[in-house]
């Protein structure tokens, strides 16, 4: 189970109206690399890992939870106050006829999540090196999102959601580490 | 440039329909020349960690967009 607090893990603020980046942000939501993806992906593939890693994955899968609320809320700013027209011109009409200025958890370009963005191998190293890959994914993602906007506090808080893909590829890799020199110990009794 | 990009020269044919863009540049984290963080790292204020998003500045890994909004070529990252 989990305990809520009711604040964002770092502040988002966005100072420049600028709808069409809500269309681009909502890549991080709903987009194959996106939070959704990572969350879900580490959380499922928890179960089945070694016992060592397990919390890891637990930590990390909490922690994209709480970046989808961050990209949420950027988004929702951008959109809330938008007119049809200007979401029209945006690149959000088709988004507008189906959700009218609701978030949905698709890419880009509206293609919605799908399952199939994420894997569980069960084998613990194929999955902890989907995880490494899904990581800097992410951090690609991120830098395109920043060169995309030249709202700077808009690019405060994705560049903190950035440096963050950098530490968890780190900790994934530690636990690669981790299971390789479980394998290799020799038990003499 | 410094230690955290890398540079390439992409190939730029006479042909090409629009200006060459001469130096391409992408990014090589931190983390990919840690095998496993050290316990003793130097370590951050808690509100200069919350601002860079680590504990550990040999983990932190700025950027700043490659070129800036308008079009203008610009200082890669960092």
């Amino acid at each position: 189970m989990w305990i809520y607090e009711k604040k964002l893990q770092y502040p988002v603020r966005v100072s420049k109206c600028d709808v069409k980046m809500a269309k681009y942000l909502i890549e991080q939501y709903g987009g194959a690399d996106g939070e959704l993806s990572a969350a879900l992906r580490y959380m499922n593939q928890r179960y089945t890992i070694p016992n060592k890693v397990i919390g890891l994955l637990t930590d990390i899968a909490t922690e994209e939870f709480a970046h989808l609320e961050m990209i949420a809320t950027m988004v929702y700013k951008l959109t809330k106050d938008a007119t049809v027209e200007e979401l029209e011109e945006a690149g959000l009409g088709g988004h507008y006829a189906n959700h009218d200025r609701a978030l949905f958890y698709h890419n880009a370009e509206g293609v919605p999540w799908t399952a199939a963005y994420i894997a569980a191998k069960g084998d613990p190293i194929a999955d902890l090196y989907e995880d490494i890959a899904a990581e800097e994914k992410a951090r690609a993602t991120y830098q395109w999102l920043i060169d995309m906007t030249d709202d700077v506090d808009l690019q405060d808080s994705l560049k903190f959601l950035r440096e963050r893909e950098i530490v968890h590829s780190l900790r994934f890799r530690e636990a690669v580490e981790i299971l390789k020199e479980d394998q290799g110990r020799k038990t003499i009794f | 440039m410094n230690a955290q990009t890398r540079t390439w020269f992409p190939y730029v044919s006479p042909f090409d329909p629009c200006p060459p863009i001469r130096v391409k540049t992408y990014v090589v984290p931190p983390n990919l020349f840690i095998t496993f963080q050290r316990p003793d790292l130097p370590q951050y204020s808690p509100a200069e960690a919350l601002r860079a998003g680590t504990l550990w500045p040999s983990l932190y890994g700025p950027y700043n967009p490659q070129q800036d909004y308008t079009g203008r070529e610009g200082s890669h990252g960092i």
